[in-house]
């Protein structure tokens, strides 16, 4: 019953403002599918217009093997899950839930049978006669799940669905509607800007900035396998070094760090390295070939993030577990060796160092 | 709060209880003096000639037919305003396109103008010389002096109430609630009456009643396009105007403070409204 | 397409019952040229009628702004018994017919009114007099001014008040330099609203003033009796003078508004 959505060369226009410039991916069927990106990249623009909501300036959408370009929101079998929930205000729960099946003239009874299977699917079974105003945010998001999945949809949007939720709501949630896809199955596309959220529920992700897309991977790959400094600095944290190109390496000082290969010798360059990825040798413990010094712990439960200045000036983040912390001090000379950089050209890296950052 | 006994200036809280309380008079004093005084008044000049003037009156064929067409000709323009307010309301509100921002303001424009001058409009148009005058005449169609008149004059200035109430509920709602309907597959008619129109029904219904109040009171523009034929085309408004000018003064009173009491009757109710909306809003 | 429809009906609404019947007022107005404009507007008792329109208009607008102002500050910023009352009693003149409202003025203060016959006998003449006309055009915009300014007075943060007064202002001067500039907007919009409805009110007038030419004969009045009188150019002329100011009017006030609106945003 999943069908697979493909969107091929997708761009929208609102006047001189071009929100989405020609994108393309396929979302498997059964799959969920993270459109992942910081406001303003085009993702909720995309979703709208794959949901039919708006117009595409261009570019086509399937959903299997049927073109949905040119057919109208009602035509189109989507499940539309909105941030602010959108539930009707004036109908109560019983009725938001069974509106797609009324409007398709399903008989009554049928109407209640599948409004009851589902008021049991997302756990809200005595909630029928109360009204949106009476339900917490959390059990309004439930039932607008609930109302988009009555009419058998084709397919899943889910337009930042946990946004407006407190955080502890929004990772009960998160973990509700991952045992409710695998149960369900229905292709689903989800747009988020919270990476946590991405990288745990989906099953590939589509990185979006500014109206195109940086990457497409599985959250392993887009992770640990950044394709572009965009990548690299909005997924997970990272330290910026900036630095030139030398045989394949990126040299910053006196030092330099792998993974230039691809690049052009000279050539300004940036390397992200993941707090993680740095490791520090203090105290008794030898290795480490860059020098640098302490200028800042921050103990954050049961690791510590190490701020490290570099002899040239530039700042490079660790973080230790805490039993690790042994010689390492504010002020005291340690050394360091950086696994797996990525580097990328400087002049890809400015925005990224800035999300970074920021 | 303190307050020594002994003390010749007032301490802070008392003084300023005292300045609430005086604000507070000389409202209440101006309020009384300007709307409640004349209020009374008219009960009283109305009361004063007892059952008998008020039989008297009430049972003159002439009054019965003003009262009768005041209500049909308000009949016809609250089901005329409230269809075509909300079609209105819907463009300015929801609708993009060049040019909206002056819509806006020509919507509101029968309420800033002297309902005599509406009068005159229509009598340019439709009376001797006016510009549509040859084409109605031609067809034996009577507009002046006559019902089509005096409905097209109060629906003119009533129509601008219904929007100016739904255009802010429909600008507060959004358009998210109508998004979600068709995405389940409701067509733009479905969500309208399923959706929009439940969202709005109390600020429509504040306008309902808002242009009730209205066209039962109107006077300048229906003086000027009625003729007030009695018997005919004269409202109960152009009625007590007759009775005035006439000296039957005492008849005057009595269906002045019919109507007065029929508005008031429609303002306490308006309030009804409004505190059941605000109840709903309080999510 | 639906919203092409809808489109299509506001359009031709707005097209022929607001833009072709202004269209049509000014044409006429200005149909037989400039100068015959200006004859119409000196017959007699035009000129007076006009000056006392507006002068009487601009007063009850500056008064009203006066008390409207503070009627609203008491019934936001108060607690009392009866204020729901107070507020639905301001209320009152926005349902009563306007020509009702003549009629209560002439039962309170005609002749055969003890009230009436008090304020006679101190030379205090209500009825058929410009007093009268002042207080039926303060009833009829009363109303107007404290709905203006009351939801601003709503909207309005009081932790900025509160402020100021930590920091040593009394009462007064958090008014005049905090309140007071914020609701200045409002206030003015009110005052307009106010001044508009007053140049054209018609029913609540025609009943108290006695229509005495160059005395209490009002705009409004003045121009029923031209077109009841045949000459539909002269009113249409009148007509266009007033209906001129009152777009203008019109155009300010929603400005005005707009701005206010943006600076309490």
């Amino acid at each position: 019953m999943s069908t697979p959505i493909r969107v091929e060369g997708l761009s929208k226009r609102f006047g001189e403002f071009e929100a989405v410039k020609g994108v393309t991916f396929t979302a498997e069927a059964g799959s969920i599918t993270a459109l992942l990106g910081p406001s303003g990249s085009g993702k909720s623009t995309v979703l709208r217009v794959i949901a039919g909501l708006d117009a595409p300036t261009s570019g086509r959408i399937w959903m299997g093997d049927e073109e949905q370009t040119f057919k109208t929101v009602q035509e189109r079998r989507v499940g539309f899950v909105f941030q602010h929930y959108s539930l009707f205000r004036h109908m109560n729960v019983a009725q938001n839930i069974a509106f797609g099946l009324s409007v398709r003239k399903v008989p009554k009874h049928d109407q209640r049978k599948r409004v009851d299977e589902l008021l049991e699917l997302v756990q809200l079974s005595g909630f029928r006669d109360r009204y949106p105003d009476q339900l917490s945010g959390g059990q309004r998001q439930r039932v607008a799940l609930a109302r988009a999945l009555a009419p058998r949809p084709e397919v899943l949007l889910l337009d930042e669905p946990f946004g407006a939720l407190d955080a502890r709501v929004r990772q009960d949630l998160r973990r509700w509607l991952d045992d409710l896809h695998r149960e369900l199955g229905v292709t689903s596309l989800l747009v988020t800007h919270d990476q946590d959220e991405a990288l745990e529920l989906a099953n590939r992700v589509v990185v979006m900035h500014e109206g195109s897309i940086e990457q497409v991977g599985s959250p392993n790959e887009i992770y640990n396998d950044p394709a572009t400094a965009f990548v690299a600095g909005f997924v997970g944290s990272a330290s910026v070094l900036h630095g030139h190109v030398v045989e394949g390496h990126v040299q910053f000082g006196e030092h330099r760090v792998g993974g230039a290969g691809h690049l052009e010798e000279g050539t300004e360059a940036r390397a992200f390295v993941r707090p993680h990825d740095v490791r520090v040798f203090a105290g008794d413990r030898t290795g480490g070939s860059l020098e640098a010094t302490v200028e800042r712990i921050t103990t954050l439960g049961w690791l510590s993030r190490v701020m490290l200045r570099l002899p040239d000036g530039q700042v490079l983040t660790a973080e230790l577990p805490n039993d690790e912390l042994e010689g390492v001090e504010l002020g005291a000379r340690v050394w360091v060796d950086l696994r797996r950089a990525r580097a990328f050209q400087a002049r890809d890296a400015v925005t990224a160092a800035i999300v970074a950052d920021g | 709060m303190s307050t020594e006994l002994r003390t010749p200036r007032l301490s802070g809280s008392a003084r300023r209880l005292l300045v609430h309380g005086g604000f507070t008079a000389i409202a209440i004093l101006y309020v009384a003096v300007l709307v409640v005084a004349p209020l009374i008044g008219i009960a009283w000049a109305a009361l004063r000639g007892g059952l008998s003037t008020w039989t008297a009156t009430l049972s003159q064929p002439d009054v019965v037919h003003a009262y009768v067409l005041t209500g049909i000709i308000t009949a016809i323009t609250v089901v005329v305003s409230s269809v075509l307010g909300v079609v209105v309301a819907l463009v300015v509100a929801r609708d993009r396109f060049p040019g909206r921002s002056l819509m806006s303001a020509f919507v509101d424009l029968p309420l800033a103008v002297s309902p005599v001058i509406v009068g005159v409009m229509a009598v340019l148009l439709f009376g001797r010389g006016g510009w549509f005058e040859p084409w109605f005449s031609a067809r034996g169609i009577q507009i002046l002096f006559a019902l089509p008149s005096m409905v097209l004059v109060t629906m003119f200035i009533c129509i601008p109430f219904v929007i100016r109430e739904v255009v802010p509920v429909l600008q507060e709602l959004g358009v998210s609630e109508e998004e979600a309907a068709s995405t389940l597959g409701a067509s733009s008619w479905q969500t309208f009456l399923r959706v929009t129109l439940k969202n709005i029904r109390w600020g429509l219904l504040y306008g309902i009643a808002l242009t009730t109040a209205r066209a039962i009171g109107e006077i300048g523009a229906v003086l000027i396009v009625s003729g007030s034929i009695t018997g005919k085309t004269e409202t109960a408004t152009l009625y007590i105007l007759r009775a005035f000018d006439q000296n039957h003064d005492a008849s005057g009173y009595v269906v002045a403070l019919t109507l007065a009491l029929v508005s008031i009757a429609l303002l306490v109710g308006i309030e009804v409204f409004k505190r059941r909306e605000e109840r709903k809003l309080r999510t | 397409m639906a919203r092409w429809g809808l489109r299509g009906t506001a359009l031709l609404y707005l097209g022929l019952m607001i833009v072709l019947p202004t269209v049509v007022v000014v044409a006429r107005g200005f149909g037989s040229g400039v100068s015959a404009f200006r004859d119409a507007l000196t017959t007699p008792g035009a000129q007076e009628a006009i000056v006392l329109t507006v002068v009487l208009a601009a007063v009850t607008a500056l008064i009203n702004v006066v008390f409207g102002t503070e009627l609203a500050y008491v019934l936001v910023r108060y607690r009392f018994p009866g204020r729901r009352l107070l507020s639905t009693i301001v209320d009152i003149p926005f349902a009563i017919p306007t020509l009702v409202t003549g009629v209560m003025l002439r039962a309170l203060y005609g002749p055969i009114s003890p009230v009436g016959a008090f304020l006679g006998q101190h030379g205090i003449q209500v009825i058929f007099a410009q007093l009268g006309i002042l207080l039926a055009l303060l009833f009829v915009t009363l109303p107007l001014v404290v709905r203006a300014v009351q939801p601003v007075l709503l909207e309005l943060d009081e932790t900025e008040e509160e402020a100021a007064r930590v920091l040593g202002a009394s009462r007064w001067l958090t008014f005049r330099r905090v309140v007071f500039p914020k609701l200045r907007p409002g206030i003015v919009a009110g005052g307009l609203l106010a001044f508009a409805r007053a140049l054209g009110e018609f029913g609540a007038v025609v009943i108290v003033s006695g229509n005495i030419i160059g005395k209490t004969l009002t705009a409004p009045v003045l121009i029923t009796q031209l077109i009841n009188g045949g000459k539909p150019e002269d009113a249409a002329a009148v007509a266009t003078l007033l209906f001129g100011l009152s777009f203008v009017l019109v155009l300010v006030t929603e400005r005005l508004l707009a701005t206010g609106r943006k600076e309490t945003s």
